[in-house]
């Protein structure tokens, strides 16, 4: 009993350890990449490149001064950037790395998923209301129906997976991609409709640009986190990070084959068999950490009004109409992705 | 209308604007490393102030007092008097680069070249008063730069 729980531990330092790292790193490379897309280079000063860079904004947000407000609510004020982050964390303890490599292999993982990620806006509402100033109310009144919207969105999204695969456990998601097609049989191709808009969601779920009105600069200050500075700032950093590694992730999981390698089944497979499983999971999710990234230095903020109409009259009624589609699909076993689903 | 729709059901124009800014990425970029690289300077750049001298020694101003008179921000201030061999001469001459707006007025007003504008840009002052230039620390960057003063009057004598 004792030596299981030291295994658990030691299984989720291995997998926070890494992912604060990861948010560090993506921090640089949200700079260096924002940077050369417009035509700058980027910090190089910190460090050979500028590669110490985060470090040292970390160090800096450590010594920083935590401020509470005289009129704040001390309590809530606190546990909201901890209320944010722990859904952001705990919700990796269901994701596979590999074949096998999850900390929790439940079989009800995707719920599990949808519940943590929901509960991460928790933490946006709290720390609006605690901070009691009108801007960071209106951020979280912004940011909670924003989510309210997309959740929606997201949730059919991934009913559409979860019919597809027949499965709630992630690792199963990814096994009834091993379709032999390569890339090609990945539920991204049948599902293609609600990829787009699982990964759009995503991207509103984690109030980023041009999704980030929660924060909205020009409009109202920082939104939610005005009046945080110091280490709970950087929690709340941390959590967006980590949550769009989390979507990254997920995305990489529910349409894009996971861990299995894109020449699967193809005359390919042979010559890439040597790399680790783990490689091409890490590969695909930088694919889509850079597109957040590419996102943000494209896109102008989206109107209010906008997001809402995007939200509900455009995903909603787009992922229902996909979800018949895809019942179609599987009812005639469509080859190769549906050949063996029950249906 | 229809039209529309399809074209933003298929999120066309967010392509069209990714693909610029994904040609952006790998354009040349051109950020200059200010401290070791340095972009090309005018001679006629307007930096820090200095009082100039004749290659005799004297100091050329004769405290006419027009640069006094043409700033716009009342950043100079002169007093004059008599000096032993019957010349005029500045008591006084402070500037003060608070107030001052580098517009080079003074140096375009003074009829004996005296009062010039320097290349010198990267000067900081670590007391109060350190940016309160006197006729003394004035002098004595003329002195330190003559050489480089004249060279960029030289320059651009041709186009004056």
């Amino acid at each position: 009993m004792f030596l299981e729980s030291v295994l658990i531990f030691a299984k989720i330092i291995a997998v926070v350890a890494p992912l604060m790292i990861a948010v560090a790193y993506y921090t640089y490379a949200e700079r260096k990449l924002i940077g050369y897309v417009q035509i700058r280079i980027g910090p190089n000063r910190v460090g050979p490149r500028g590669w110490l860079q985060p470090i040292a904004d970390a160090l800096k947000l450590m010594f920083k001064e935590i401020i509470l407000p005289t009129k704040a609510n001390r309590y809530l004020f606190i546990i909201a950037p901890m209320l944010s982050i722990a859904p952001a964390l705990a919700a990796w303890a269901v994701i596979p790395f590999a074949d096998g490599w999850v900390v929790a292999d439940i079989n009800a993982g995707l719920l599990y998923l949808l519940a943590m990620t929901s509960l991460g806006v928790y933490g946006v509402i709290i720390a609006g209301w605690a901070s009691n100033s009108k801007y960071a109310l209106l951020g979280a009144l912004r940011s909670a129906a924003q989510i309210v919207a997309y959740e929606i969105a997201m949730g059919f999204a991934l009913v559409g997976v979860l019919m597809a695969a027949g499965s709630l456990n992630l690792s199963a998601i990814v096994h009834a991609q091993a379709t032999g097609y390569g890339f090609l049989g990945w539920y991204w191709v049948p599902l293609f409709p609600l990829f787009l808009i699982y990964f759009i969601s995503g991207v509103a779920e984690t109030n980023r640009a041009p999704f980030d009105v929660a924060e909205g600069e020009s409009e109202i200050v920082a939104g939610f986190h005005v009046e945080y500075s110091g280490m709970l700032f950087a929690v709340f950093f941390l959590a967006e990070y980590a949550n769009m590694i989390l979507i990254a992730a997920l995305t990489t999981l529910m349409f894009m084959g996971g861990w299995l390698s894109p020449f699967q089944g193809t005359g390919l497979e042979a010559y890439f068999a040597w790399m680790p499983q783990i490689f091409w999971f890490f590969a695909k999710m930088t694919l889509f950490l850079l597109l957040f990234l590419w996102f943000r230095a494209t896109f102008p903020r989206y109107r209010y009004d906008q997001i809402m109409r995007l939200g509900w009259k455009v995903f909603i009624p787009l992922t229902i109409v996909w979800l018949v589609v895809l019942g179609v699909m599987i009812l005639t076993h469509l080859s190769p992705w549906f050949a063996s689903t029950a249906g | 209308m229809f039209k529309q729709h399809v074209k933003s059901l298929l999120l066309l124009e967010l392509l069209k604007g990714l693909r610029l800014t994904g040609r952006y990425l790998f354009a040349k970029k051109f950020t200059v490393q200010y401290p070791e690289e340095k972009t090309p300077m005018s001679p006629r750049f307007r930096g820090q102030h200095a009082l100039r001298r004749y290659d005799n020694g004297e100091e050329r101003c004769i405290a006419c007092k027009l640069c006094e008179a043409v700033c716009p921000a009342l950043a100079i201030t002169i007093e004059a008097a008599e000096r032993a061999d019957g010349t005029r001469r500045t008591t006084r001459y402070d500037i003060d680069l608070y107030k001052c707006i580098f517009c080079g007025f003074c140096e375009e007003a003074c009829p004996v070249d005296a009062i010039v504008e320097t290349r010198h840009f990267e000067y900081h002052g670590e007391q109060a008063g350190d940016l309160l230039m006197t006729k003394e620390k004035l002098l004595a960057l003329g002195d330190k730069l003559s050489d480089e003063i004249s060279r960029d009057r030289a320059s651009d004598a041709p186009y004056r």
